[in-house]
């Protein structure tokens, strides 16, 4: 436990800024500035309200929007599927019923709950942020504690506005050095799990250190701290500074005018201080990490695109054996080929992991001036609909319509196949997502996380390659 | 929510280390609105073929796991998303508890909501465990909230450690919602430290 005085993390300051009351044995009521809320996981909370007769305790720091059933083609036509559709109808109700600011279907602004929020200025460096997603923990490229919580836990804050928990373990994660060209943000936090694993960060707050993250912009860091989770952390998190303020400044939501001055002051104290202790250390060297993809079915099945997949006689455990024989068979690939060179069906740009405009300009640079292959799929889903209209101002749509790419309307899409964007049994995807879990994309479906300069390239050569490549043609 | 206090029980073995959110149910199982009815499609994928017909060798379909009421797996169990469909699809299912070397936090922590213990052991003893399990119907487990241990088939006991907070919560069944409403006026005092200004307020009307 800190003491007073004593150097304290990122994680401690803000966790210590929001106790409201340390119980007994430890436990903390920690209240929540912000909870986002959507129409998967929230139902059965707002239910048990209406049943045990509790309203919203703070209506004014909860906003719901709905994301992840959504179809992301034309928005004229009714919710085809009855279930998806009882479920958003069932949220605008609770939302009319309960008194919660909303952003329906219609709403320009509507989009993936993680990239509406810090768009907004709804999530500010130094709060806490909770919704009943594991990928809450995007906020956290703010400098603020965002984490995913389950329905009972979004009831719980939806009545108390605060949520019971210890605090977690400190952990670093230094990239230092420059990263070279061609290799992203994805790229960065793909190294990252691939050397902690998806269980690392059990149990820990990751705060991403060091010069190579410093550098990245906002959707950048969003993009590491939106992965968080898949290295089994609790959350992520980047120290607020000149870049994060640059990026609030002027959102509809934030303080305005003295009132961000004087946020700002506060946000730069809440840096870790020299010496404070990390129960974790881990450090990564940006120059060694090149675009990299993934060839199995968990977020640690990391290679390097130069790389070669895996063998089961590679490892000692059986279990383990077994199991990289079970990715085997069913990502369709053969222990000890070149991941380059693999031939895909789909491509999918999107998901809140790398939907953002910087996100889309990256995969056009790559894009501009060339065809997706024949036979593949691409598709290009905007984060949000500001970023789908502020890609249209700058033409982006212009050079993904004329390269033969699908652009189109905001929401979780391809990304967990609960909408009608679904891969089909068999079907290989290069996909800037979060996840390869079996069946994630649609039941058999195959998936290769990368970054979205990865996926383009991977859309106009029909196979996964490095993107290097292309890039120096067009130099 | 049910009380847990002791269950005697057969047990499913799953020696497979991080068994996601997303193979516990399936993303296209969750557009309920509702808690129950989710266990017929817990692990859907491993459990049916592509016409619905049951996998005769995935345990959960075999005799006696069919009716295992605790489940014995590897490492990081429940990773991936924060869907509270998992334990209630486990739940649905009859699975009271779930055993595993280490698990993934979101996922622990929502198993304490709905009644289900989750019990994290060392590898070795999850492995003896296991091998409990595959002997079947006539080799149950008892676990025993209250003392805190396993009783194996053979009479060997084996402690587990449980957060004192949630072992109270699961025993008496109780939601800690209205336990965190006792706090209201710290809670409410806390709203009003003036070092808060700086969060601003969200007013209904002006989300466009």
């Amino acid at each position: 436990m800190p003491v007073t005085n004593s150097p304290r993390t990122l994680f401690d300051k803000i966790w210590d800024d929001h106790v409201v009351e340390r119980l007994e044995d430890g436990t903390c009521i920690l209240y929540i500035d912000r909870h986002l809320v959507h129409e998967v996981t929230s139902p059965q909370a707002f239910e048990g309200l209406r049943l045990s007769g509790r309203r919203v305790r703070r209506p004014d720091a909860t906003v719901a929007v709905v994301d992840h059933n959504v179809p992301t083609s034309d928005r004229s036509k009714p919710i085809e599927e009855p279930q998806s559709r009882l479920q958003i109808e069932t949220l605008e109700k609770n939302v009319a019923e309960f008194g919660v600011p909303y952003f329906p279907l219609r709403s320009a602004s509507q989009g993936i709950v993680h990239v509406v929020g810090p768009e907004q200025g709804i999530s500010l460096p130094g709060m806490t942020i909770v919704c009943g997603d594991s990928h809450t923990s995007t906020h956290g490229a703010l400098g603020s504690l965002a984490f995913g919580i389950g329905t009972s836990e979004v009831e719980h804050v939806l009545a108390t506005q605060t949520i019971l928990q210890k605090p977690a373990k400190n952990m670093r994660v230094s990239v230092e050095g420059k990263v070279g060209p061609g290799v992203t943000a994805k790229d960065i936090m793909l190294a990252i799990i691939g050397r902690i694993g998806t269980a690392g960060g059990t149990g820990h707050v990751i705060e991403f250190a060091g010069s190579a993250i410093r550098d990245l912009d906002m959707a950048g860091r969003m993009t590491l701290c939106n992965m968080s989770i898949e290295a089994g952390a609790r959350a992520g998190l980047v120290a607020p500074d000149e870049t994060t303020f640059a990026y609030v400044k002027g959102r509809p939501f934030a303080p305005k005018g003295e009132a961000f001055e004087q946020a700002c002051e506060y946000w730069r104290s809440l840096a870790s201080d020299e010496g404070a202790y990390f129960d974790t250390e881990v450090t990564l060297a940006a120059e060694e990490i090149i675009p990299s993809v993934t060839w199995g079915t968990s977020p640690q099945d990391v290679l390097p695109i130069d790389g070669s997949v895996p063998s089961p006689s590679d490892v000692a455990d059986p279990a383990r054996a077994a199991q990289i024989q079970r990715a085997l068979d069913y990502m369709g690939l053969e222990a000890g080929q070149k991941i380059a060179g693999t031939p895909v069906d789909v491509v999918f740009i999107g998901s809140c992991t790398n939907s953002r405009l910087e996100d889309l300009r990256a995969a056009a640079d790559v894009v501009r001036g060339r065809h997706v292959a024949e036979g593949v799929r691409a598709m290009i889903v905007p984060g949000s609909g500001l970023v789908k209209h502020a890609a249209e101002v700058e033409g982006l749509d212009k050079v993904f319509l004329d390269a033969g790419f699908e652009w189109r309307e905001a929401g979780c899409s391809m990304c967990l196949g609960m909408n009608p964007d679904r891969l089909t049994p068999g079907q290989r995807c290069a996909s800037t997502s979060n996840r390869n879990f079996e069946g994630r994309q649609g039941p058999d479906g195959r998936t290769h996380l990368c970054s979205p300069a990865m996926a383009a390239a991977a859309a106009v050569t029909g196979r996964l390659c490095d993107v290097r490549e292309l890039v120096k043609e067009t130099v | 929510m049910d009380k847990f206090t002791e269950l005697t029980a057969i047990a499913a073995p799953m020696p497979t280390e991080n068994i996601d959110t997303d193979q516990i149910i399936p993303a296209r199982f969750l557009k309920t609105i509702q808690r129950t009815g989710l266990g017929k499609n817990a692990f859907a994928a491993q459990r049916y073929d592509a016409d619905g017909n049951e996998k005769p060798d995935f345990v959960l379909n075999q005799e006696p796991y069919r009716h295992a009421e605790i489940l014995i797996t590897y490492d990081n169990l429940g990773c991936g998303s924060s869907r509270e469909h998992a334990p209630w699809a486990l739940l649905d299912f009859g699975i009271r508890c779930v055993i595993a070397p280490s698990f993934a936090d979101i996922f622990f922590n929502n198993c304490f909501k709905n009644g289900i213990l989750p019990i994290p052991l060392p590898r070795e003893i999850c492995d003896e465990l296991m091998d409990d399990a595959r002997q079947g119907s006539n080799s149950r487990l008892t676990v025993d909230l209250e003392r805190q241990v396993i009783v194996r088939p053979n009479g060997e006991t084996i402690a587990f450690e449980v957060d004192p907070f949630r072992r109270h919560m699961l025993l008496e069944g109780l939601d800690d919602i209205g336990q965190t409403m006792a706090h209201d006026a710290e809670i409410s005092s806390f709203e009003h430290r003036l070092a808060r200004a700086w969060v601003p307020s969200i007013t209904i009307g002006t989300v466009k």
